[in-house]
């Protein structure tokens, strides 16, 4: 298929394609990291991430209208705002599920597949009836649109290094907070013995609920990221929901580095098919692939040893 | 007069159960003379067993037909709007006095994006609602799952959507475009106008786009002079990442985008494809899947310069579409638009109106006898007519997208477009 192109050409679009597959990395990675810590820290299935998203994206559709009618002279700034305020909304929202539903399911983790799942359905129905049934536009400011010109052939997406670079620094900052700050030795205890942990006087309630309202904020924000890249509407959070379970899953599902790894594997894979085959052929193959690998480590990539 | 006729609408329900006990006595006309019952729609209207004899839900007030679309669901998205239609001609047609001097009076039913619940919505509109028609279906698959209900309890079901042909039936009405009407006149235009001569297929994953592309492929390959098809591409349904594909795209430098990417996804592809740095009013692209509706979530910025092949748009340039649109906002606020499928399904009770009133008769097998030839003058899209096999006669137009989210009209057939759902040499 390269016989008629020039070798130009072919070394352009080999750059084009691996930044492709770097912004569909930072995507997967932002999608999974809220999931990463729910699931991986917790151990609770939330069906209703893609809802957290979706709220966030709502929150950014919303503060974009404001902007827009009240303050259009900052309308270009407008998307910080919005994701802190997607952070917080998806947030609170988490930690009020947590304490309503959540915390009475810990003991039976495989019930808050169901229970979220629930919650997914009625979240959907309830931007249904107070946003209504059609997909809203989110305007973009002027600078996030386009694309940077580095040569004739190579042109950069401006919305996909912004990706990247939010990717980078929530990783960042999640790690710090997990591995370096004491509060993330308090979840990380919890996660390991929660008995144990309650024991020694953490309040092992209290950061549960700030843990789930961590993860969900975190959907937000990447909900928030995505109104760049793809649709806002009551339903849109299910195209993101199975490929941020394979990626949490394939990863091993108590690393944050495995999320990591996991999700630069599939991304690359899933990218460099999508260019030589069609691009239902590519999904079937990566479902494919992470399907062996799956039944011949169980666990995920990687995996915390841990005492039980 | 229209003030009788509210009041005759008013009727207690103890009266209309009265109504209905005695509506199969010719004796109407007799206590008509008695000023019980002497409102004028009444004295016109035909009697009840004259004009129903299958047992349809049909009183000498009025008569029920059935609204079956999701209002929940993913689907919800774009069906909404043809449920606003149905409703809005339906308030129409009421307005006017009614169906053989009976007003519509509707059913709703929820087919919540999920297909078998659409056949059993469907069964359940024709056995116990006995609706004398159903205005419904909207994706492919929705209608294949009703299809076999309205043909055993011989229904009757007025379908907007433009969808990929292949099928015909006595008991559906296709007010939407069959494929090759709404496909052939758009890849001429393109070939003539733009001097394309390549052609890049995208689509989601499912029939209609395979079908639809496979009509135009056998176009460009069989009757558009030195064109080829440079790529032909699938993606699964809700897929959200086009930035291989694009690369792709790039490599290949076709003539001409050929689009029928679907819901979710459309918006991220045009989304992408403006980040990536394509402009679309120096490379065309053709979509046979984006009207105003999905405009509304794709941003008119992200997708202005593109074209669409449609029959009908919001800013058509005649009396009927402006009085149409006008009514339309007038019902469902000033800032809901109104894209193809939305005006098809307005044309569904319309067109089922004239059948009844050209059968004389709410009958099924008299309104499927009837219905071809029927001639609809005040269609928003301009005159339409239903044609042997149960399709309309309409025709093609293509629309420049705006960055305000509506199109502009470049260029329409001169004549109608004969449906033709099964096309020789395309299959």
């Amino acid at each position: 298929m390269f016989a008629d192109y020039s070798l130009a050409e072919l070394g352009s679009i080999f750059v084009m394609q691996g930044f492709a597959g770097l912004i569909l990395f930072s995507v997967f990675v932002l999608m999974a990291l809220g999931l990463a810590i729910i699931f991986g820290q917790m151990g609770v299935i939330n069906m209703a991430h893609g809802e957290f998203m979706i709220l966030g994206a709502y929150v950014t559709y919303f503060t974009s209208q404001f902007f827009l009618n009240y303050i259009p002279s900052l309308f270009g700034a407008y998307f910080f705002l919005a994701m802190i305020l997607a952070f917080f909304a998806a947030g609170a929202l988490g930690m009020a599920v947590e304490w309503l539903m959540i915390r009475r399911l810990y003991k039976r983790p495989l019930d808050t597949l169901l229970a979220t799942w629930g919650l997914s359905l009625i979240l959907q129905q309830l931007y249904r009836t107070v946003f209504g049934p059609r997909e809203v536009g989110v305007e973009l400011p002027n600078w996030m649109m386009g694309s940077l010109p580095v040569s004739e052939m190579v042109e950069v997406q401006i919305n996909g290094l912004f990706v990247m670079a939010l990717t980078i620094a929530i990783t960042v900052a999640v790690a710090l907070l997990m591995y370096k700050s004491s509060w993330g030795k308090q979840v990380r205890a919890v996660v390991q013995n929660r008995v144990m942990a309650g024991a020694v006087g953490i309040d092992t309630e209290k950061v549960d609920r700030y843990t789930f309202g961590l993860g969900c904020g975190i959907a937000g924000v990447a909900g928030s990221a995505f109104t760049m890249i793809g649709s806002t509407g009551p339903t849109s959070g299910q195209l993101y929901i199975v490929d941020t379970f394979l990626v949490v899953v394939f990863g091993g599902a108590q690393s944050l580095l495995g999320t990591i790894a996991s999700a630069f594997t599939i991304s690359q894979a899933q990218s460099t098919m999508e260019f030589f085959l069609s691009g239902s052929m590519a999904k079937v193959l990566t479902l494919l692939g992470v399907v062996i690998i799956l039944m011949l480590r169980p666990q995920g990539l990687f995996v915390i040893k841990v005492r039980r | 007069m229209s003030s009788d006729k509210d009041n005759s609408n008013k009727i207690s329900s103890t009266r209309r159960k009265l109504l209905m006990g005695i509506a199969a006595l010719p004796a109407v006309p007799l206590l008509a003379s008695t000023g019980l019952f002497s409102t004028p729609a009444m004295a016109q209207a035909p009697a009840t067993s004259a004009v129903n004899t299958t047992g349809l839900a049909v009183t000498d007030t009025e008569v029920t037909v059935g609204i079956l679309h999701s209002v929940t669901g993913t689907m919800a998205i774009s069906e909404t709007g043809s449920v606003q239609a149905e409703k809005l001609a339906i308030e129409q047609i009421n307005a006017m006095g009614g169906v053989l001097g009976r007003k519509i009076k509707f059913i709703q039913e929820d087919g919540a994006s999920d297909w078998p619940t659409f056949a059993e919505k469907a069964k359940k509109l024709l056995v116990n609602d006995k609706v004398a028609a159903i205005m419904g279906c909207w994706t492919s698959a929705s209608r294949k799952a009703v299809l076999p209900v309205v043909e055993q309890y011989n229904g009757m079901l007025y379908y907007p959507t433009f969808y990929e042909g292949l099928e015909q039936s006595k008991n559906v009405i296709y007010t939407g475009q069959e494929a090759t009407q709404q496909i052939l006149a758009g890849l001429d235009w393109v070939a003539k106008e733009k001097k394309s001569k390549t052609f890049y297929l995208i689509g989601s994953d499912y029939i209609w786009p395979r079908t639809s592309m496979k009509i135009a492929r056998k176009h460009i390959e069989g009757h558009l002079k030195d064109s080829s098809v440079v790529g032909e591409e699938y993606f699964p349904l809700g897929h959200t990442q086009f930035n291989s594909v694009i690369n792709k795209i790039k490599l290949r430098k076709p003539d001409v985008i050929y689009a029928a990417v679907v819901g979710g996804s459309n918006v991220a592809f045009y989304k992408q494809l403006k980040a990536a740095g394509i402009d679309l009013s120096k490379q065309t692209l053709l979509t046979i899947s984006v009207t105003e509706d999905e405009i509304d979530g794709i941003g008119g910025e992200n997708i202005a310069g593109a074209y669409s092949s449609m029959k009908y748009f919001q800013s058509l340039d005649n009396p009927n579409n402006k009085e149409f649109v006008a009514a339309f906002k007038k019902m469902w606020g000033e800032k809901t638009v109104i894209g193809d499928v939305t005006q098809a399904a307005y044309l569904g009770p319309w067109l089922w109106k004239m059948t009844v009133e050209k059968a004389g008769s709410f009958d099924i097998d008299k309104i499927a006898a009837a219905s071809a030839g029927i001639e609809f003058n005040k269609a928003p899209e301009g005159y339409v007519k239903i044609h042997d096999n149960h399709h309309l006669w309409s025709k093609a137009r293509i629309g420049l997208a705006l960055p305000d989210g509506q199109f502009q009209v470049v260029f329409e057939t001169p004549d109608l477009i004969e449906p033709d759902p099964f096309p020789k040499g395309y299959q």
